[in-house]
């Protein structure tokens, strides 16, 4: 297929292996700097990861890309094109998709598609054929006719690739494309991408996600604007090569195990697996602390293979300790009963669509509880009926045993809810929603005060103080809405998606403050995308089509999932099987019903 | 070249697709612009009911005649002649009467504001008629707080008063000759004619400007900006595409709305359907530009909302001369509209309805709206390069 395109270009690139030269690119916003002197290679054939945590610099990187940006110094150069002098060339040669979905909700499926089909040059109607296999290819065949707006995440961001993938560019750049999708489409999209790179394309898939780095050919690391790391992730992983450990079967301890184990000087990580504590060591420490600790709580000490996110975590320096000092300050939590929640036969129906069918489970006191499922199963329905914020359609909640369709007023005093969208005043500062979280939930005078001086101590908002939570880096924002929600010391505490796009440093931070204040016996009912965070979770509810598939602890979870070529399954393999396992049954009864 | 498993750069990108200007592009982004606006039920109501509920506001509820104005009449003198000069108000269509014959009982009312002056027929009557205007005959009392209407009642009720004079075959103090005024092109001096014309720039005004802002502010705010940009499409076939279904949006509505003032509103159109479409498209081309101008530097809805309605709502109600004559406004404020376009329009507007195609009025209009609109154009093209920066 050599194209008679032969004007000569002198910046045309020579060498055809790499697609993508970084050199020395620098980018600042005012006086922050999103990138400094940035020198990398992105090849062709290959999948990159661009990694980071949020505000490292990626989405500024993945415009300047795109053409969008132009860099302040340095040069890039794409397919051989370079980014600021042949602009228009950039265009026809990169498909991108930006972070937030790009496509129009007022579209259809096939409208979009056609939109940039003719955008990008090519005749829908002549190409039916390329329309057929990227609509095979992304699942999306059945849903043609439906609003961009009313598909699930999942499917916003297949529909999005398929947009980035007409007219086959040279370069595709995804930015985020994991962010908001359950597992099972998440795989969908790697599977896709696979394939694109095994036909020679460069692919460059941004994430904050540090298991998705692991699964890259490549991986080019960003903190602060600054390249921390370069190569395939096996190689920094390697690094950590007899660093990692895991405390097996520690149970009902393990949280104040964990406690414990960060507050070592040795131990630079560590997270709940099920029923064990990981723990990855400081660089040049022995494994004497954690053998002693072991001993203590005895338990058994098992070495593991070091993980991508462990060797991401060390090279920024470690982890959060190991003590919450939100936990610290509250007394525990006195309860009349040993339910804290519960629902039975919950069912909301939004016309005929039914969002949460006949639910019931039972939180106990001081359990961590998870709330689990795709986009779309119904979690936040869910919680938002538990925590009084919609009215079920049949069945009962109760929340410290005050049933919140008569009592809503009593009960959402005894709860702290942080939802799942930024919904904090944006245009008041960050010391104004603090102080009107605080006048919302009733504390008054010095208590007031002090509980306000207390949140801005723990959760390092001093320097925002006067800030609007707009301008709030994504970590911050996270640290205001939770402090706005615990600054009344609830009992239950309902976190939706807390730790969404949350760096893992953050992430870990967030963690330490729910299990210590799960230690004090505050119940934290919680939904996440993370499935390793899950693993914190005493037991995990998972919603699958508004109905509840499974309850379980997360090892027993990960138990059933087990099979001949998955013998040690994580919790997303375990979700994965569940939903599996759940689409065979529901295939079985309609065919039965036929 | 080891495992070099894909072509050469050069057979990599399709340079062909490299082009400036793209018709097809274009089209491609004009039909989705046109769908997005099909199915957005708040760009209809926009469109096509705004200007309706915005002519029949402008054609009943407000107008600047005063008719029926309600006054009262003090009798306090019950001669013949005092009952004939009383029947004489109550002859009148332009007033509404309220007959007493106590001045107590009409104060209060023209200080609740449920009349809006009284003429006082005296006691002594009889004896000033008498006198042949060495005194004023009656008194009239009106409400200042509303100088226009006071004005009005005080004007009118001395007329009445005169006519009557005059019937009584007494001579009255008046010049030898007699004033008849003759009102051109609105012979009635109906305020409908001229307001229901102005009107229809407003509404112009509204669809260029506000909606277009908002509909490009939308694509900011809701990132498909970002992902178009990022195609091959140019920024001229972005906002071409962009523009072009809003201009066949305003021409319509324009349409309508002539038809609304023709067929109900009784309004004559005296000049060709013919310039009046071409002055609406010249001043879309302003109103367009504007709306471009705003969404491009603003980015956001809320903002692009706010400043279209101070930039552009405002001025095209309050100093276009749609609403208040310009020539009465103070010198600084009257400099100021030669920068509104609608300006232009509605002069242009209201000779095309109530005189007829005068070029002499429409070129030196059509050249300003055009001037203006291409300085618009021109700023938001500098406003939308193709980045994010």
């Amino acid at each position: 297929m050599a194209s008679g395109s032969t004007t000569s270009d002198p910046l045309r690139d020579t060498d055809s292996e790499v697609a993508v030269v970084i050199d020395g690119v620098s980018k600042h916003f005012g006086s922050v700097h999103a990138l400094q002197s940035l020198n990398a290679h992105i090849r062709y054939g290959c999948l990159t990861g661009l990694v980071g945590p949020d505000g490292a610099g990626k989405t500024t990187l993945m415009r300047i890309l795109t053409g969008l940006l132009a860099p302040n110094s340095g040069q890039a150069t794409v397919a051989g094109f370079d980014v600021v002098d042949d602009n228009d060339a950039i265009h026809v040669a990169t498909g991108y998709m930006p972070q937030r979905f790009g496509l129009y909700e007022d579209l259809s499926v096939m409208e979009n598609m056609r939109l940039y089909a003719q955008l990008r040059g090519m005749d829908a109607d002549r190409n039916a054929d390329l329309f057929a296999e990227l609509l095979d290819f992304t699942r999306l065949a059945p849903f043609t006719e439906r609003l961009a707006g009313k598909l699930s995440g999942g499917m916003k961001q297949k529909l999005g690739l398929a947009c980035a993938l007409m007219a086959r560019p040279a370069v595709l750049l995804l930015d985020e494309p994991g962010v908001g999708v359950d597992p099972v489409s998440r795989q969908d999209l790697w599977r896709m991408v696979q394939a694109l790179t095994d036909e020679g394309m460069a692919v460059v898939w941004s994430t904050a996600y540090l298991d998705e780095a692991e699964r890259c050919d490549s991986v080019l690391l960003l903190n602060e604007g600054q390249l921390a790391y370069d190569g395939p992730p096996g190689e920094l992983t390697a690094r950590l090569t007899n660093r990692s450990f895991r405390l097996e079967q520690v149970g009902d301890q393990r949280r104040a195990v964990l406690a414990e184990a960060l507050d070592l000087e040795s131990v630079s990580d560590g997270v709940i697996q099920g029923a064990g504590v990981r723990m990855v060591l400081r660089a040049d420490t022995g494994s004497e602390q954690i053998t002693a600790l072991a001993g203590r709580v005895d338990a058994q000490l098992r070495a593991v293979p070091a993980r991508f996110e462990d060797a991401f975590i060390d090279l920024l320096g470690g982890g959060p300790g190991g003590t919450s000092a939100l936990a610290e300050g509250l007394s525990p939590v006195e309860l009349a009963s040993d339910v804290a929640v519960s629902c039975r036969d919950l069912t909301k129906r939004f016309g005929d669509f039914t969002a949460t069918d006949n639910v019931s489970f039972e939180v106990r006191k001081g359990e961590i509880f998870g709330l689990l499922g795709p986009n779309g199963a119904g979690k936040s329905t869910t919680f938002k009926m538990l925590c009084g914020l919609l009215k079920p359609t049949s069945g009962e909640a109760q929340v410290v045993g005050l049933d919140l369709r008569r009592a809503t007023g009593a009960a959402k005093g005894q709860l702290g809810y942080m939802a799942q969208k930024f919904s904090l005043y944006g245009l008041l500062s960050v010391r104004q929603n603090l102080e009107f979280s605080a006048g919302v939930y009733g504390l008054k005078g010095a208590a007031r005060q002090a509980r306000i001086e207390e949140m801005i101590d723990i959760f390092g908002l001093q320097p925002w103080l006067s800030a609007a939570p707009d301008s709030l880096p994504l970590g911050y924002k996270q640290r205001l809405a939770l402090a706005c929600a615990v600054m009344h010391r609830p009992p239950v505490l309902f976190l939706d998606e807390p730790t969404s796009g949350v760096d893992p440093i953050t992430r870990r931070e967030f963690w330490t403050h729910i299990n210590g204040l799960a230690r004090k016996g505050v119940t934290v009912m919680v939904t996440t995308h993370f499935m390793d965070e899950a693993e914190y979770c005493d037991r995990v509810a998972m919603l699958y089509r508004a109905r509840l598939i499974a309850l379980d602890t997360p090892d027993a979870l990960k138990r059933g999932a087990v099979s001949d070529h998955q013998p040690d399954p994580t919790m997303e393999d375990a979700f994965i099987h569940l939903v599996e396992a759940e689409d065979l049954a529901d295939e079985a009864r309609s065919g039965a019903t036929v | 070249m080891n495992g070099s498993n894909g072509p050469r750069p050069e057979q990599r990108v399709p340079l062909e697709a490299m082009r400036r200007f793209d018709p097809k592009r274009l089209w491609a982004l004009v039909l989705k612009e046109s769908l997005q606006a099909m199915r957005d039920p708040s760009t209809l109501l926009i469109a096509f009911v705004l200007p309706v509920v915005l002519l029949f506001l402008f054609a009943y509820a407000v107008s600047l005649d005063v008719r029926a104005v309600r006054i009262g009449v003090v009798q306090e003198s019950q001669s013949a002649s005092a009952h004939s000069l009383a029947a004489a108000f109550a002859g009148t269509r332009y007033l509404n009467v309220t007959f007493v014959h106590d001045r107590r009982e009409v104060a209060d009312r023209v200080v609740s504001g449920s009349l809006r002056g009284f003429v006082v027929i005296p006691q002594d009557f009889e004896q000033r008629l008498a006198n042949r205007g060495v005194q004023p005959l009656v008194q009239i009392i009106t409400d200042g707080s509303q100088p226009n209407t006071a004005n009005y009642v005080t004007n009118y009720a001395q007329g009445v008063v005169q006519t009557w004079r005059g019937g009584l075959g007494v001579e009255a103090p008046q010049a030898g000759v007699t004033l008849e005024p003759r009102y051109w092109f609105n012979a009635e001096l109906e305020s409908r004619r001229s307001l229901v014309p102005g009107a229809i720039a407003i509404v112009m005004t509204i669809i260029g400007t506000m909606l277009t802002a908002l509909v490009v502010a939308r694509e900011w705010e809701r990132g498909t900006m970002e992902a178009v940009l990022s195609t091959p499409a140019s920024v001229v076939e972005i906002l071409i595409g962009k523009l072009l279904p809003y201009f066949a949006l305003g021409m319509l509505s324009t349409l309508g709305a002539t038809a609304l003032a023709v067929f109900v509103f009784d309004v004559p159109l005296r000049g060709s359907l013919a310039a009046l479409l071409l002055l609406s498209a010249t001043f879309m081309v302003p109103a367009l530009g504007q709306g471009l101008l705003i969404s491009s530097v603003t980015r956001n809805q809320f903002l692009a909302a706010q400043i279209a309605l101070f930039s552009g709502f405002l001025p095209a109600f309050m100093l276009s001369g749609f609403l208040y004559e310009i020539d009465a406004m103070p010198a600084p404020i009257r400099a100021i509209t030669w920068l509104i376009p609608a300006r232009y329009f509605v002069s242009s507007l209201k000779t095309i309805f109530l005189a007829g195609d005068i070029w002499a009025v429409f070129v030196p209009n059509l050249l300003a709206m055009a001037g203006i609109g291409i300085l618009f154009f021109l700023l938001a093209k500098r406003a939308t390069r193709k980045n994010l920066e």
